[in-house]
């Protein structure tokens, strides 16, 4: 395996409290309200989609040791770089170094409520019938993937039920790769929490994952 | 690190985030970057970097600048988590509406005119007496901004992301929740693109009360299923 997500936490013993936070405590530091408009800006230049960018989150070596608008600029900068937009020496030299790439669209500042409202959907037209019904036992893939993908490693080769049928959705683990999207049936797909967790699960806890098609195979009934 | 760094200011700026917002308004004033105590060593840096990388984007054509500012506002002022406390009280005060919210909250929400980024696929999630539901992102930090806004920083932590899934009582007491052992707890881990709304419990003894008054008790907490919706009465 080549890909390392250092993202996918559930389950897994990670020390620390759980802070809570007032509603009015926004931003914890001046830069970070830049740091996410710069993100959500250069997202809406259309060099990447989503899944690239969590693809390139997930994987940052040192993931773990920075806090979250952090993570989002680490990407931001891997991404571009990628592309030769920005290189590091002009993020280290404040300025521009190299000519620019061009872009597919700017997001103007007149277009951001609209963008915003509107958003990126990721149902698209059925082209073909769901394979699985609500009710139906499924069991998730076993096999970890070498590419960016969105089953957690704790909802692997486990068995569980279809409790909702979501529509045809973008795939997220080809999308990420740049290799297109792939639509495929997403489903919501409801565990018993002592199929996960063993016996000393909290008696009566479900947990659901919404997982593609792709992820999931029949259980004979 | 720098000597305008003082306690005072920042225990102003931990109260109200508008002072941090007003901060980033005054670029040439680098004495109000301050941190939270143990982030204190990134202050400079940090703030260095976000402003040549402002700045090498804005060179090179890639962004407006003018529109970042209104991106920030749009998530200052604009789209919070009082967006799904009038969609909760709606559900609280017309059956109907609750109706269309379970069967399509998607359209449901659009109706009261909240749609778009991070909130393109709805679903809505009651809770009862007999199940609690609970909302995580294992995987990153996925979040219906259109109705609650950015994501809280523990929704993004490590140990919420971690044990939510695992012990979601366990999380529930961080919180100071505790539920009777009858009532279940159904975690959903929002691993794609469809985002989770909980619609809490109505408060008892607050059947004559104002829509407006009801999406007051409804805390953002509550819609993310690590807190209850206040009851009437009880302090903010």
């Amino acid at each position: 395996m080549s890909y390392t997500s250092h993202a996918d936490l559930g389950g897994t013993s990670v020390p620390g409290a759980i802070v809570p936070e007032a509603e009015s405590e926004r931003f914890h530091a001046a830069w970070e309200p830049r740091a996410l408009a710069l993100t959500l800006a250069m997202g809406g230049t259309g060099s990447w989609n989503i899944d690239a960018s969590r693809s390139a989150r997930e994987t940052l070596p040192d993931y773990a040791q920075l806090s979250y608008y952090q993570i989002w600029l680490a990407a931001m900068e891997k991404l571009m770089a990628e592309r030769g937009q920005v290189l590091p020496d002009e993020i280290e030299a404040g300025r521009m170094l190299h000519a620019p790439v061009a872009v597919k669209r700017v997001l103007r500042a007149a277009d951001v409520p609209q963008t915003l409202a509107k958003g990126s959907p990721t149902e698209r037209t059925a082209t073909e019938p769901a394979r699985f019904a609500v009710g139906q036992q499924v069991r998730t893939r076993a096999a970890q993937v070498d590419h960016h993908t969105r089953l957690p490693g704790y909802a692997r080769g486990k068995v569980g039920r279809i409790e909702r049928v979501n529509g045809m959705h973008v795939f997220a683990d080809t999308n990420a790769q740049l290799l297109g999207e792939a639509p495929q049936w997403l489903y919501t797909v409801c565990f018993d929490g002592q199929a996960l967790w063993g016996q000393d699960a909290d008696p009566g806890l479900t947990v659901s994952v919404d997982a593609w098609e792709s992820y999931l195979e029949a259980v004979p009934q | 690190m720098k000597s305008e760094d003082s306690p005072m200011e920042s225990s102003i700026c931990d109260r109200a985030a508008s002072m941090c917002h007003m901060a980033h308004e005054h670029h040439d004033h680098d004495g109000h970057d301050h941190e939270h105590g143990d982030e204190h060593s990134d202050i400079g840096p940090m703030d260095l970097r976000v402003r040549a990388l402002e700045t090498v984007l804005t060179q090179k054509g890639y962004i407006d600048p003018v529109a970042l500012d209104v991106l920030i506002d749009t998530y200052q002022t604009r789209i919070g988590p009082r967006n799904g406390a009038r969609v909760v009280a709606r559900a609280w005060v017309d059956a109907d509406f609750a109706d269309w919210l379970a069967r399509d909250a998607t359209a449901a929400i659009a109706s009261l005119g909240f749609t778009g980024r991070q909130g393109e696929h709805m679903a809505a999630v009651f809770n009862d007496a007999d199940q609690h539901h609970m909302v995580v992102c294992t995987l990153c930090s996925c979040y219906p901004w259109p109705v609650l806004g950015l994501p809280p920083t523990w929704y993004k932590s490590a140990p919420y992301r971690s044990r939510a899934v695992r012990d979601p009582r366990g999380v529930l007491a961080e919180f100071g929740v505790q539920l009777p052992a009858s009532t279940a707890i159904r975690v959903w881990d929002s691993t794609a693109e469809l985002r989770y709304l909980v619609i809490p419990r109505r408060p008892e003894g607050t059947e004559d009360w104002s829509e407006e008054a009801l999406a007051e008790l409804v805390t953002r907490d509550s819609m993310i299923g690590t807190g209850l919706a206040r009851q009437p009465g009880a302090a903010r």
